[in-house]
């Protein structure tokens, strides 16, 4: 399978550890007999290399949640992929996320691919205990004999900026960054090969946040972890996305690296978000995006972003614009940048 | 001077642990703020992850009793408010957004029928309204923080993004016409352009409507964007607190300005 993704993969000799190919995921639901497609992921393709770290930025309910779960295989009803392919590359092994049995699905999730979930508190179990649920939790998988395996909970929770003490407490006895840096830390505690996170330092004061960020880049150059990760938060990005890709609508509209991301942004959407970051020194009034973010049930014709985008022409509502690379390593989809020839 | 909201020598003390490892935890300890009625603002409450900010909150909202000091809204102790019909008129007047909006919603239950029995609860003060009337306070809400009745109707909370819900919740806390919100991180999952459009909002809402709002966030920028006045808080203490803007600009305590230096900051001019 040659894909337009494989060409431009960035370890060109190592295959990537992730490709996903032209993937589609719709939720299709049925109101008054009539089935009705919200076309959260449309046509999205990308690869991670062995051991970057790729972030993934764009609008609220833009997909970019429900990318991430098609991604990992965690999507159920009315979730489903229409289309396309993720595969994922272990230890020279190959992966088809959704050609494979369920069983054996789940201990990959085990073994190699750890997805920590928006708004995750609901993993921790809530009349239990927080050490049950690392026990349950990774006991099993990290091949410890009990008090290496605590004394190594211990230490992690440390990284965490946590006293372990949390270990003896409910869930709702922590504050909402513990809890958040609580599911981080089962989520990481078997240090895989592939971590998947959607916002996991939304919930932290930014020193916190420093460091456990710092934790999450130490797994992934210690052991060349590969990190696939959503964060609204472009300053977050900007510290340690090694490339950054841009929705808007279901589509990936832009993807580079980081400091080409932030200096010279080419699609209209992108150029807007980097634009509209607050700073503290300064009190100019933000306007934000003129419009509304469009229903992805029914989405607008051609360039999903032509209803709210200052250039668009004629052809941007007829045609839909491609990815198309401006350099190897910077992809943009906007007929203004690559010519009007779709 | 009449104070709309007066947290007095304020502290919160819970119990952790099990029983062998039983540990008290001073969550708050020993806060005192007033908010005037005459003069609505945004007060940001920043810190430490852990520092006491969502307790003091509860406190507020009467969620939470302090251990020691007492919250005093309008003129009166908020420990003291008993009967429903009391209950509901201070709830009516003080207004939460929760941190964790997947958290906010009952994920069983369609989040317009949680608008409708909001407004319904809220409008019955004045006689019962009608489905019409309840319908167009929703929607009045709703376009408000930018969304309407129409797509949000007949969705459960799993249906709408966090950034869709989070909207809904704030849309929600305003459908009694409250004179306090306390947001604890309502922008926390949403992009940054929504987040912008949320933070005008709050500052819409002071100037049109004379609402208070206490703002918790991680977000320091927002919090100098916006607010007129800040407290940092770490280890359930207040460690600094003034103008936003000057206490930001030009921070004292060391936590302060460890604090400040943390911020990430985009450029990379
Ligand atoms: N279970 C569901 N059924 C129907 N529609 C859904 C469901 N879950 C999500 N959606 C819709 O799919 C779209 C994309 O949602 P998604 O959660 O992927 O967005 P997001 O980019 O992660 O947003 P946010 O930044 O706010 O978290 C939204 O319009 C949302 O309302
Ligand atoms: N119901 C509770 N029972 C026991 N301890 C609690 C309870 N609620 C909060 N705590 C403890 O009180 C302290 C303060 O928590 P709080 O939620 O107020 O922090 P916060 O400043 O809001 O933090 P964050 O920024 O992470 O949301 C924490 O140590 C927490 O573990
Ligand atoms: S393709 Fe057209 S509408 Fe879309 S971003 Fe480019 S100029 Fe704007
Ligand atoms: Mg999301
Ligand atoms: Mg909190």
């Amino acid at each position: 399978m040659q894909t337009e993704a494989l060409l431009h993969a960035p370890e060109a000799a190592t295959q990537p550890t992730l490709v996903v190919d032209r993937l589609k995921a719709y939720y299709t639901t049925k109101a008054f007999g009539i089935d009705r497609d919200i076309r959260a992921v449309d046509d999205i393709s990308l690869t991670v290399a062995k051991g970057e770290i790729y972030g993934v930025a764009g609008e609220s309910s833009s997909g970019k949640t429900s990318l991430i779960k098609t991604i990992v295989g965690a999507i159920r009803p009315p979730l489903h992929v229409v289309d396309g392919t993720v595969r994922f590359n272990f230890s020279g092994q190959s992966y088809d996320i959704y050609d494979m049995k369920p069983d054996k699905l789940q201990a990959i999730r085990w073994r190699h691919l750890s997805y920590i979930m928006q708004g995750s508190m609901n993993v921790l179990n809530p009349v239990r205990r927080i050490k049950h649920s690392f026990y349950d939790f990774a006991f099993a998988h990290m091949g410890l004999d009990r008090a290496t395996f605590w004394d190594k909970v211990r230490d992690h929770l440390r990284r965490l900026d946590l006293d372990p003490g949390v270990l003896d407490s409910y869930p709702h006895q922590l504050s909402g960054g513990m809890r958040q840096r609580t599911t981080i830390a089962l989520a990481t505690v078997c240090t895989p090969e592939f971590i998947v996170a959607d916002e996991p330092t939304t919930a932290l004061d930014v020193i916190v946040q420093r460091d456990v960020l710092a934790m999450l880049r130490d797994i992934q150059r210690d052991l060349g972890s590969s990190f696939l990760f959503v964060t609204h938060d472009m300053s977050v990005h900007a510290t340690v996305s090694d490339r950054v890709g841009i929705v808007y609508a279901g589509r990936l509209v832009e993807e580079a690296d980081t400091p080409t991301l932030f200096r010279g942004a080419r699609h209209p959407y992108t150029q807007h978000l980097v634009a509209s970051l607050p700073k503290i020194g300064d009190t100019t009034r933000r306007a934000s995006l003129p419009g509304r973010p469009p229903s992805l049930a029914d989405p607008p014709s051609g360039c999903r972003f032509h209803p709210r985008c200052p250039l668009a022409m004629d052809i941007c509502s007829r045609e839909v614009p491609t990815m198309t690379n401006l350099t190897p390593r910077h992809r943009v989809a906007c007929f203004a940048v690559t010519g009007a020839t779709p | 001077m009449s104070l709309i909201l007066d947290i007095d020598h304020v502290s919160k003390t819970f119990l952790q642990g099990g029983l062998l490892s039983r540990r008290s935890v001073e969550a708050v300890k020993d806060i005192s703020l007033q908010i005037e009625a005459e003069r609505p603002e945004i007060l940001s409450v920043v810190g430490e992850s852990g520092s006491g900010k969502s307790t003091l909150a509860a406190m507020v909202l009467g969620q939470q009793l302090p251990t020691r000091g007492r919250v005093m809204f309008d003129g009166i102790d908020v420990a003291s408010i008993r009967s429903s019909a009391a209950r509901r008129a201070f709830m009516a007047k003080v207004q939460p957004v929760l941190q964790n909006p997947f958290e906010a919603f009952n994920p069983l239950k369609r989040v317009d029928r949680y608008l409708f029995a909001t407004a319904a609860n809220f409008m019955m003060a004045k006689g019962k309204p009608s489905r019409q009337e309840i319908e167009e306070r929703v929607d009045r809400a709703l376009v408000e923080v930018g969304l309407t009745l129409a797509e949000v109707r007949g969705r459960f909370p799993h249906e709408l993004s966090g950034g869709q819900l989070q909207r809904t919740a704030i849309a929600r806390a305003l459908i009694p016409d409250p004179r306090l919100l306390v947001a604890d991180e309502p922008v926390s999952m949403v992009d940054a352009s929504l987040r912008m459009s949320i933070v005008n909002l709050f500052g819409a809402l002071r100037d049109r409507l004379g609402l208070s709002i206490i703002y918790i966030t991680h977000d320091l920028a927002t919090a100098y964007y916006i607010s007129d006045r800040i407290i940092i808080m770490k280890k359930g203490e207040v460690v600094e607190r003034g103008n936003a803007r000057a206490v930001l600009d030009n921070p004292q305590h060391p936590y302060s300005i460890d604090l400040k230096n943390a911020v990430l900051t985009p450029d990379f001019a």
